[in-house]
């Protein structure tokens, strides 16, 4: 609780801040904020018998929510630290842009952490308008004001699906607390309303824009490349993960006894997912394109746990947003200096890279390892979970396709390890500030780290 | 505030449902098939509002303030919405001078 709290102040002080030009007190404010609520929010890990609806039962801060607002805060320490002297590019308007990202964030923990229908709408709205304005924030850039629009026109077009399913939802079970909607659900095991049924269907429609799954994908890949690459790198991060959490606390606690009328759906989804996901990004010659394609494939990799909903969805949901996310990290990082350098955003840029910069090179293929799902990387571990719980539900089918599937991406995320260790090209070092170093170098001992003793995660949600 | 709800009741229920499936409907065609950004934004918001009218139909009909008290919340987040889609949609003029998404497709679709 205290975590959103200190989330919520803390733009509102860096705005003050911005006020009075504090320009060189933005970051450490802001990290030092964040490490504040990182803090509140690891002191308030386990306490589940006490944990209980709070706010006329609006939310509720369980072991769940902590876990994905720690992976959250985390995550969006390592990018900001990442955007020291990127956003003065951009403008000289920088305290906004810390505080709009914090301002998302705030809607994440709501979120991650909602125990009431009203509470899920406000926080995927609190998150999604500061991203409109972040999706756009380089004002004169025309794809960026592009990506902008289409971001805004899709996020919002989505939020009414969301809203007429929770209507729906809320015309056949008469609540929208998540306790009462499980109710409904058990005490009408024959006779649920039909109406209560397509609100489901609405919701997942909703959702899965917001998480950008096929066959509702097809902004993903324009918002994510317009966009500027740290913003993108917070999307489909931070974002992603905090959409999957909502999804799975939905209906994990909502609509687990109806599995067997969605997760048909679901599956079908799971699957167009992963081979549009992975078959585009075959054909793509710019990286952050090919980054954008490959956030879709890892939707369907997660969508999984929903699908073989059970009692370790939430721990593999947890495990492979982890993994994912800080591996994404990682190849945005070294996207970012790699562009300053040459200019754009193609693998080609890439080529001869190992051999001016090996630590760069190195870390990027920890990275691209992990998110293709090699071993001994933690991308490994968490396809490993997910497909465990699949194979438990005896979901063959759905596991085979996944396995092609990763068998397809190791190919496109391998071209980029041959390009910079095989491809000879003319360039110079790569100048890598030291808070580079520091962040790329953490995500890819930690990404190693899981890799080799997943115990080290994977036990805290069950 | 009873009388309110007499009238409201005096309508049955699924009539309220098929009309706001309906606007709701004519929203995501709008969405769909036009190509203004404003037509566009208008049809996002008559899919909200008809939400909103399914919800208080909802709420009469069930006693039950919850539904209402959710349209306030979509109303002030729409509105929200509204600020920062309008300003997008007028830095996309500025630079374009046009609304029209077609111009937009220098990313690919």
């Amino acid at each position: 609780m205290t975590t959103l709290i200190i989330i919520s102040v803390l733009p509102i002080v860096l705005l003050y801040l911005g006020l009075y030009k504090a320009q060189k007190a933005l970051l450490p404010v802001t990290i030092i904020g964040m490490l504040v609520a990182l803090g509140a929010a690891v002191c308030a890990w386990n306490k589940d018998d006490v944990a209980q609806p709070i706010y006329h039962g609006m939310m509720l801060f369980n072991n769940y929510s902590v876990a994905f607002s720690v992976v959250s805060i985390i995550s969006t320490i390592l990018i900001l630290m990442l955007s020291k002297g990127y956003f003065e590019k951009i403008s000289n308007h920088i305290a906004e842009y810390y505080a709009i990202v914090l301002f998302s964030l705030a809607g994440i923990v709501v979120m991650v952490s909602y125990h009431n229908l009203t509470m899920l709408f406000v926080g995927i709205e609190i998150m999604s308008v500061s991203l409109y304005i972040l999706a756009g924030i380089r004002k004169n850039d025309f794809a960026s004001n592009e990506s902008a629009l289409k971001y805004f026109l899709m996020g919002a077009f989505s939020t009414g699906f969301l809203l007429f399913g929770i209507a729906l939802i809320y015309g056949s079970s008469g609540s929208f607390d998540l306790d009462g909607i499980r109710d409904y659900v058990l005490t009408h095991p024959r006779n649920i309303d039909p109406i209560f049924y397509t609100g489901v269907l609405l919701i997942i429609v909703g959702l899965c824009f917001k998480v950008g799954a096929a066959p509702f994908h097809f902004w993903t890949p324009d918002v994510y490349e317009g966009a500027p690459s740290l913003i993108t790198a917070y999307m489909s991060t931070v974002v992603k993960a905090a959409g999957f959490a909502a999804f799975l606390r939905l209906f994990l606690s909502c609509f687990g006894s109806i599995a067997a009328f969605w997760s048909p759906v679901l599956m079908v989804i799971t699957i167009i997912t992963l081979f549009i996901g992975n078959i585009t990004a075959l054909y793509q010659q710019s990286f952050k394109r090919m980054l954008a394609f490959s956030s879709i494939s890892h939707a369907g990799y997660l969508l999984f746990a929903i699908v073989a909903l059970g009692a370790a969805s939430a721990s593999s949901i947890f495990m492979y947003a982890t993994a994912y996310s800080i591996a994404s990290i990682i190849a945005f990082g070294a996207l970012v200096l790699v562009r300053q350098q040459t200019g754009t955003d193609d693998v080609d840029g890439f080529n001869g890279l190992a051999a001016k910069n090996p630590f760069l090179a190195f870390v990027l293929t920890v990275s691209m390892l992990s998110l293709a799902g090699i071993p001994l990387t933690a991308g490994f571990i968490g396809k490993f979970f997910m497909f465990s719980g699949a194979l438990l539900q005896y979901k063959y089918i759905m596991v085979i396709v996944a396995v092609v599937n990763a068998i397809i991406s190791i190919f496109y995320y391998f071209r980029v390890i041959i390009a910079m260790y095989f491809r000879s090209a003319e360039r110079a070092e790569v100048q890598i500030p030291g808070y580079y170093k520091f962040v790329l170098g953490f995500a890819a001992v930690v990404t190693i780290a899981i890799g080799v003793y997943p115990s080290l995660i994977s036990g805290l949600l069950i | 505030m009873n009388s309110v709800a007499n009238t409201i009741q005096a309508v049955p229920l699924n009539h309220y449902i098929l009309l706001s499936a309906l606007i709701f409907s004519i929203g995501v065609m709008g969405v769909l098939l036009r190509r203004n950004a404003i037509i566009i934004f208008m049809s996002v918001e008559l899919m909200l509002n008809s939400v909103n009218l399914l919800l208080t139909a909802f709420s009469v009909y069930r006693g039950d303030a919850a539904g209402q008290v959710f349209v306030f919340f979509i109303m002030a987040l729409a509105a929200a919405e509204v600020a920062v889609g309008l300003a997008i949609i007028v830095m996309i003029y500025r630079n374009t001078n046009s609304i029209d998404i077609n111009v937009l497709n220098r990313l690919k679709w």
